[in-house]
């Protein structure tokens, strides 16, 4: 073994830059981490979108009506996308968390100079890439099947980068929190899912009753949908500015709680 | 950054609540670069709070606790630099392989390609060779424990702390990694050791611990406490007999057949014979025999 024990300091360059080189293989071990199982974390949720775009375009084509000029299989593919790519930036933060905290390997990151900061972007940044890369590759297999313009690209880029990211955000908490899978199935089960669902993904609001549609605009999913679908079709139920004022304002909102839970420690140092 | 003048672990009136359990209570603790220190203690004495509040896994109620000169909460991210804990527990991530875990490991540190020479020399070391493509899932017990070990050891931490390192180890495995951190040592780390098996602590550290209800009860040079303790155990092995009822308030311990006596004096051996003779009773073999570190463990915390 080589003697390297004269321990007269490291680098100031190396603790200022180390850590945040730290953060960058903490985000590289989550890419790692989703990509070693792609088959369940990608393949499965763009099968199961695909399904649905099969299954409810067959059965709601000509009975739902969405905007003038747009076919209801293509005005279903960016509400999946979006489903998906949220539900699945929500699964990455959360399950790994969870996971690790369970298997009690989290004790590895929590035991080197990454800060809580660089904790937040590594795991967060991965998310947005999970959900970005099912989200995508979900457009890519669509557009084999159904025309799909895109009129505003920016504003689809924008929602989904902010809608991974909300979602991710929460996935950290919901991971922080929970302290068995079970409770994190309660989470998606009870919480995610139902609000993906009720958010547009299958309609336009202006088909609801008028109650249904005021629900429906206290849901922050709801915003994240109708704000990508207007990047694709250049028409949404509500302008695309209140839409990603609303996501940004939630965003915010989430991150202030995530990162007061993970520079308090909270159920991760005691 | 580092005060080379500055001790290995400083720890200043530490205490740790946990609701209405006063886990640590006012523990203080200094030890010097390059010790090999033994923390000891029963079950629920505080030794793997203690541990946990200098890796920054929990944080003390109240008290300071420095590493190589860095605070561990106020200045972090240096003091984490400096460590390397080993956990008690078996804990893994299932999701990679060997190598790929300590590449990791030393990223998170900041470290990239250039240690990988480092990370090759550890698993070498620690005999993990054959194993650095499988998958931590499929390793054994022992396997896993090397690699919890490497893992600890990647950053090259000046101060390393083991948390039971060999609970549930075989011989083997146990004479290596105890070969592997007297070299460590040797070479310039400062090695904090908890234990359960005492002979070890005694063989290992220069200086000892001892912690009961969360309190240090004794710290001194493990030569120093041995000697605290005077007199010989006296090791009887009489077979199928019991022991006279005279010599039961001298018994420590006895199982099988063998029955071990407290000396406070040499003479007391003479009496032992005797009343062996009289009870007719043929003695099998018989040692003298140091006091051990098991023994002043048992004095200070064990209730005698």
């Amino acid at each position: 073994m080589s003697d390297n024990t004269q321990y007269d300091g490291l680098p100031a360059t190396h603790m200022d830059i180390g850590s945040w080189r730290g953060a960058y293989v903490l985000f590289k071990k989550e890419l790692f981490r989703f990509w070693r199982v792609a088959f369940q974390t990608v393949a499965s949720p763009i099968l199961t979108a695909l399904l649905y775009l099969l299954i409810f375009s067959h059965a709601l084509e000509g009975h739902v009506q969405v905007y003038k000029g747009v076919e209801y299989q293509a005005f279903l593919i960016p509400g999946l996308i979006m489903m998906s790519l949220l539900q699945n930036a929500f699964a990455n933060s959360s399950s790994s968390l969870v996971q690790s905290k369970i298997m009690g390997s989290i004790v590895f990151v929590l035991l080197t100079p990454i800060s809580y900061l660089q904790f937040f972007v590594a795991f967060l940044a991965a998310a947005i890439i999970r959900g970005l890369l099912v989200g995508f590759s979900i457009y890519i297999v669509a557009i084999w099947f159904v025309d799909l313009p895109i009129q505003y690209p920016l504003w689809i880029l924008a929602f989904a980068v902010l809608g991974g990211a909300l979602l991710g955000t929460f996935g950290i908490i919901a991971g922080i929190w929970a302290d068995k899978f079970d409770q994190m199935a309660a989470f998606q089960n009870f919480v995610i899912m139902p609000l993906t669902f009720l958010s547009g993904v299958f309609y336009s609001i202006h088909s609801l009753p008028p109650v249904w549609q005021t629900i429906s605009k206290f849901n922050p999913f709801f915003y994240m949908i109708d704000g990508f679908r207007y990047g694709f079709f250049g028409q949404g139920d509500i302008s695309p500015w209140i839409s990603i004022s609303v996501v940004m304002a939630f965003l915010l909102a989430l991150a202030w709680i995530c990162l007061k839970m993970l520079k308090s420690g909270y159920k991760l140092r005691g | 950054m580092v005060n080379n003048a500055s001790p290995a672990i400083q720890i200043n009136a530490v205490h740790k609540h946990f609701g209405a359990l006063h886990a640590l209570k006012g523990v203080d603790l200094t030890i010097q670069q390059g010790e090999f220190f033994g923390l000891l203690g029963p079950n629920g004495a505080g030794k793997s709070t203690l541990i946990n509040v200098l890796a920054g896994l929990l944080k003390p109620s109240s008290g300071s606790v420095s590493i190589m000169g860095h605070d561990v909460v106020n200045d972090y991210q240096a003091a984490r630099m400096y460590l390397g804990l080993v956990p008690q527990e078996l804990v893994f991530d299932p999701f990679f392989n060997v190598r790929e875990m300590l590449r990791f490991q030393a990223g998170y540190f900041g470290y990239g390609r250039e240690n990988d020479a480092w990370v090759d020399e550890v698993i070498e070391n620690l005999g993990l060779t054959d194993k650095a493509y499988t998958n931590m899932r499929k390793l054994s017990g022992g396997m896993k424990r090397r690699a919890l070990i490497a893992q600890a050891l990647v950053h090259r931490p000046p101060v390393i702390v083991l948390d039971e390192p060999t609970a549930g180890v075989d011989v083997e495995l146990r004479q290596m990694l105890w070969q592997f951190i007297r070299r460590l040592n040797k070479d310039g780390h400062t090695i904090i050791l908890t234990t359960h098996y005492l002979e070890e602590a005694e063989r290992l550290c220069e200086r000892v611990a001892m912690m009961k209800q969360g309190k240090i009860v004794a710290l001194d040079t493990t030569a120093n406490l041995l000697s605290k303790l005077p007199g010989k155990n006296l090791r009887l092995t009489l077979g199928q007999a019991s022991l006279p009822a005279s010599l039961l308030p001298m018994l420590k311990h006895g199982e099988n057949g063998i029955f071990t006596l407290a000396l406070t004096d040499l003479s007391q051996i003479e009496f032992a014979m005797s009343e062996l003779r009289q009870a007719d009773i043929a003695l099998q073999d018989m040692q003298l025999i140091e006091v051990d570190l098991e023994d002043v463990f048992m004095s200070l915390v064990g209730g005698k």
